[in-house]
């Protein structure tokens, strides 16, 4: 199960909601270990595209060494869909390289509801898992 | 000639668990071919038919060594590599 709180979880749909029609990615770090996501890190998609996601090489380096300075491993990875329902697709399962990570899928294909969804991704495996949001 | 290689949890199966390893060889293909050596199965994950993978980044210091050049980037004494999985999908 995925707990998350209430502000990361805003942020997320935000960022999400804000580069529709192209897909947002980001990372959500938290203490190594805890599987406590804490601290929201929006990424530039290198793609810029409305179908793919790819963080940029160098922001990615920066981070993970951020992360590692401070203890913290990525919990979350999200990234959304602009078009399709939130559920891994092919690329997304064969690029899964996070197998401690949450990967979170936002779709904004719908104007008025976002559909935000948790899945565990290890070695070409996908399982879904409850998301509980706190305050 | 000491290199140290910063391996991504992923990876981490190769080397024991270790989060940082080292290697000898005066281009970046030379230290993967030594890492090789006492980690066996990592240079595969790390190469397929003589290039990098595709979704695979490794970093000189702080260069990608993709705008470097590749696998046969000179690397001395001190110098760090760091390996990460691309963070890619559709």
């Amino acid at each position: 199960m995925l707990s998350i709180s209430t502000r990361l979880y805003e942020q997320i749909v935000a960022h999400a909601r804000k580069d529709h029609p192209d897909e947002a990615c980001g990372v959500l770090a938290g203490p190594e270990g805890s599987d406590r996501p804490e601290r929201f890190i929006p990424m530039e998609n290198a793609e810029r595209s409305p179908t793919f996601y790819r963080f940029d090489a160098k922001e990615q380096l920066r981070v993970w060494r951020e992360m590692d300075d401070n203890g913290e491993e990525p919990i979350v990875i999200y990234h959304s869909h602009t078009a399709t329902e939130a559920y891994p697709s092919r690329t997304d399962i064969s690029y899964a390289s996070e197998p401690n990570a949450h990967y979170v899928l936002v779709s904004t294909r719908d104007e008025d509801t976002t559909e935000f969804r948790s899945y565990r991704i290890l070695d070409g495996v996908v399982e879904e898992e409850p998301v509980a949001v706190m305050e | 000639m000491a290199i140290e290689v910063r391996i991504p949890t992923i990876l981490r199966t190769y080397t024991d668990g270790a989060k940082q390893v080292e290697g000898t060889g005066s281009t970046l293909g030379e230290v993967f071919a030594d890492l090789e050596t006492r980690h066996t199965g990592l240079s595969a994950r790390l190469i397929d038919g003589g290039a990098l993978r595709r979704f695979v980044n490794v970093y000189l210091n702080d260069e990608d060594v993709r705008f470097l050049s590749s696998l046969d980037t000179p690397v001395k004494d001190g110098d760090t590599v760091t390996v990460l999985p691309a963070v890619a999908g559709g």
